[in-house]
């Protein structure tokens, strides 16, 4: 293994190389699911049945909370990567608990959010609307519970074995996934709920 | 219901019952030859754990062959039901039922692997490379697709298969219409596979992107893997959609989501539109490799470079975009606005176009070329004017509003056979002809291949031009029977007879395979086809590590240049190679995907859930590990090289 020391660490070695790009292509495929799911609630947003519509639904606060905690997560990795780039371990390693405790905090409004709209009503089975709303929403969320469990093992694996090319690009590569979970939130925030209260 | 009574077949016949018992018997007898030749330690260490890409390949070729069976069985028995009207062979269930199943296995199981096994062994040494990417994640590509494909050819003893069509409409797929679990099967199965897909697409842009031999830019690669990389990219762009389908698919008919339903708001032709949106470039994904295939099979076979080698690339560029625009054409008949209708005939029409140039490429190639007749040869030969006759019903098909004829008749299933089989079959049959002794050393037999090519040429005229007769006439598709007055039934019984044809043709292939191998000669050379491209650089069968020194390229056509016009290849002496290690990780997981996905298909949400957890444990394993690969020594590089008479240089 080759390691190339005028680069970043996650950069230093051909695979590390490979690994990222090969990341961003799944990004694009991960661009190309997420957009089906949104061409089809676009499709589907006004097909309520007799079960309620967005509007009725939607409260701004805990999607504001969501909206916060995820984009100030984004934040707080962003500064995990520059510690790490800095060689910072310590420093690192706590932004990406920090990261990892936003993003908890984001998962529980969010299934506190799924609990109230089942008790108005709206459940995966009440309309083509409801279905394909959990749906997208659930598609996110399951992405931010699987990055939770990912970003606490990396956690792990920096803590033990230090910055190394791996676990310099296995971070590297976590930080993008979850920028990139963020920005879909965006999308959900403004296309789903800000569209849908108005 | 009773815990094992929702395994039972619902429509059970002897015909089923037989098969039960021959799977029965054919396991038993692989488990009992597995043992009594102590192979399973070879099974496991040289093939289940393997990270190689030509071993990769060679299995994906396997499953894709053992499939062609599968689907040909299907394809046998539908004509033989549709050979004589009011037939009684098969009632409608079960014709809906291997309708079904032959269009999922031929294009999913079959056509697609058969791709993905070319691709797999030919790419990496196309470029010079010593593996993929990500070899790893190569092998999880593969058992998710074996998995998958598994997984779906179960149901038909094990609760009963799909039957809604390869194409599966909602509100037909849904519990209403089709209560049993076949379409369950559908769903997941193919879910399954398409994650394996789509790791590849992934695995192989990168691979292309990023690992060339030094001098290879992107205008000197050779066509296949010009191809490769295009269809690549229609894969990482077409599949997501299709996994997103599938899930709401899956939740409609196992939650009783409401995507697709006719109550509450759902929209049963939002299934149409997703499936076509990705069904559509599907296609393409199939047909362009094929393209790339002819591509260095017509070159070497007339000794003259490929002719417009720039406006090839330009036009599967154009195709895999457009392919995107053109999904509409499989519904005009479903009640969309006129002005939409003739748009999408507009943009189906004109990716006839960047077709019809690289017709024009491959003719000029082979014009004033000394050509030899071989086996390839003559599949690349005879795809040219069937695939156009294809083409040409495509465009008929095109036009929205004769259209209404067409749709869902007997033509339409002639022209889609006329283009995949003259332009997918036979690519990947020529090719595997062509690349075979780089994979197992020695040569198939050109006097049965012949044979096999004369039988699968006539016998597919014979089988499917007759239904564009039928089709103009009215016979629809998808429809068990027909009565003696519609005037159909000595047309069915030449398609029947060329089905027959095809049959041999298959029977012949295999033993093509089981004659060269008893009596083929075990040395060929590196360049039995005197070629043009880097695959040819290296020795027949290919060592493990592919290059024992990676070659420089300073052409396109590098290894013909080398031997002809004195380009140096292989400069430089031996250094230790890098290697991935083996793993039984993938073959691990993927078979807790199938646990997990069979039990989501018969709704065991105990074992889901246990599937479920096993599937994140291995991925936590491998997050986990630590596997530097290994290094092959210098002092083994040389012992090799020796064996096979040196690096060619
Ligand atoms: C010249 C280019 C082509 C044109 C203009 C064209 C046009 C069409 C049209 C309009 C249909 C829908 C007809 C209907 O449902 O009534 C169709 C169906 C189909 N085409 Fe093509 N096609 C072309 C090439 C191909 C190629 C290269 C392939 C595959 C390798 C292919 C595979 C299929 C399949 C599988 C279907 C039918 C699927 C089904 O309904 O089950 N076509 N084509
Ligand atoms: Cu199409």
């Amino acid at each position: 293994m080759k390691i190339d020391h005028s680069q970043p660490l996650e950069y230093s070695t051909e695979q590390n190389r490979l690994n990222i790009l090969g990341f961003w292509i799944f990004l694009g495929a991960e661009i190309m699911l997420f957009a089906t799911l949104f061409a089809s609630y676009f499709t589907l947003v006004d097909r309520t049945g007799d079960g309620p519509a967005g509007a009725r639904i939607f409260e701004i606060t805990p999607v504001l909370a969501e909206t916060f905690l995820l984009l100030t997560s984004s934040f707080v990795i962003g500064l995990g990567i520059h510690a790490m780039r800095l060689g910072h371990k310590k420093a690192m390693l706590t932004f990406f608990v920090i990261t990892l405790l936003l993003g908890l905090g984001f998962l529980g409004f969010e299934i506190t959010e799924f609990i109230t709209y089942y008790h108005e009503g709206a459940t995966l089975q009440t309309s083509a609307f409801t279905s394909v709303l959990f749906t997208t929403l659930g598609t996110h969320g399951a992405h931010v519970t699987l990055g939770l469990f990912w970003g606490t093992f990396i956690v792990l694996q920096v803590k033990k074995r230090g910055l190394t090319p791996e676990t310099a690009n296995k971070s590297f590569i976590f930080s993008l996934y979850w920028h990139f979970l963020d920005i879909v939130w965006i999308f959900i925030f403004t296309f789903i709920y800000m569209k849908g209260m108005t | 219901m009773g815990f094992f009574t929702r395994f039972l077949i619902p429509n059970p016949s002897p015909v089923i019952y037989t098969s039960m018992v021959a799977i029965g018997i054919t396991i038993l007898l692989i488990v009992f030859g597995l043992t009594h030749f102590k192979k399973w330690f070879y099974l496991w260490s040289g093939w289940l754990t393997t990270v190689d890409h030509k071993r990769i390949g060679i299995m994906y070729l396997i499953a894709a062959l053992l499939m062609l069976f599968r689907g040909g069985v299907d394809a046998v028995m539908m004509r033989a039901q549709l050979a004589i009207p009011d037939n009684k062979l098969l009632d409608s269930q079960h014709y809906n039922e291997i309708f079904s199943t032959h269009g999922v296995v031929m294009i999913l199981f079959m056509a697609m692997p058969y791709i993905m096994a070319l691709m797999n062994f030919v790419v990496p040494l196309q470029i010079g490379a010593r593996d993929v990417a990500f070899p790893r994640l190569n092998a999880i590509s593969f058992w998710l697709f074996f998995m998958g494909a598994m997984l779906f050819n179960i149901s038909f003893v094990i609760g009963g298969s799909p039957d809604a069509g390869w194409s599966s409409y909602f509100p037909l797929a849904g519990n209403e219409f089709s209560p049993h679990v076949g379409t369950n099967y559908y769903m997941i199965a193919i879910q399954i596979a398409g994650i394996g897909t789509l790791m590849t697409g992934i695995n192989f842009m990168t691979t292309i992107l990023k690992m060339r031999a030094p001098g290879m830019k992107l205008m000197r690669m050779p066509m296949f893997t010009w191809a490769s990389l295009v269809t690549s990219v229609i894969i990482i762009f077409a599949f997501p959609v299709l996994t997103v389908a599938l899930i709401m698919g899956t939740m409609d008919r196992l939650f009783a989501t409401k995507f697709f339903a006719m109550t509450d708001g759902g929209m049963d032709m939002l299934w149409a539109n997703l499936f076509w949106v990705w069904g559509h470039p599907e296609v393409y994904i199939l047909i362009l490799p094929a393209f790339g295939l002819f591509s260095e099979i017509i070159p070497t076979f007339s000794r003259r470079n490929l002719y417009g080698y720039r406006s090839m690339v330009a036009s599967m560029v154009f195709i895999s975009i457009y392919s995107f625009f053109v999904w509409t054409h499989h519904f005009f008949t479903m009640g969309q606005a006129a002005y939409v209708n003739s748009i999408f005939s507009i943009t189906t029409m004109v990716i006839a176009i960047p077709t019809g140039i690289k017709i024009f490429n491959w003719l000029f190639t082979m014009w004033r070329g000394r050509i030899r007749f071989t086996v390839p040869m003559l599949y690349s030969i005879g795809f040219i004017p069937l695939f156009t006759i294809g083409g040409v019903t495509g465009v008929m098909l095109a036009m929205s509003a004769a259209d209404y004829q067409y749709h869902n008749t007997m033509f339409l299933v002639a022209h889609f056979h006329n283009v995949i089989i003259p332009g997918v079959v036979f690519a990947v049959l020529g090719a595997a002809t062509y690349y075979w002794p780089k994979m197992f050393g020695f040569m198939l037999n050109e006097r049965l291949g012949k044979w096999a090519f004369w039988f699968l040429t006539i016998g597919f005229c014979l089988a499917f031009f007759p239904m564009y007769i039928t089709g103009l006439d009215g016979q629809a598709r998808r429809i068990y029977t027909y009565s003696e007055s519609t005037g159909f039934g000595p047309w069915n019984m030449v398609t029947f007879i060329g089905t027959v044809l095809m049959a041999i043709s298959f029977f012949l292939i295999v033993y093509t395979v089981y004659y060269s191998i008893r009596h083929a000669p075990k040395d060929v050379g590196d360049d039995p086809w005197d070629a043009r491209s880097l695959e040819w650089a290296t020795h027949n069968p290919v060592p493990e590590y592919n290059f024992a020194i990676i070659p420089q390229v300073s052409s396109r056509e590098a290894f013909w240049d080398a031997k002809y016009k004195g380009h140096e290849l292989f400069k430089g002496d031996y250094e230790k190679i890098h290697m991935p290690n083996n793993s039984g990780g993938p073959f691990i997981m993927s078979c807790i995907f199938f646990v997990f996905g069979f039990a989501l298909v018969f709704s065991i949400w105990f074992l889901a859930i246990m599937g479920l957890i096993g599937i994140f444990v291995c991925m936590a394993l491998r997050s986990f590990e630590i596997d530097h690969g290994r290094y092959i020594s210098v002092e083994e590089i040389k012992e090799t090289e020796a064996k096979y008479g040196g690096v060619n240089k």
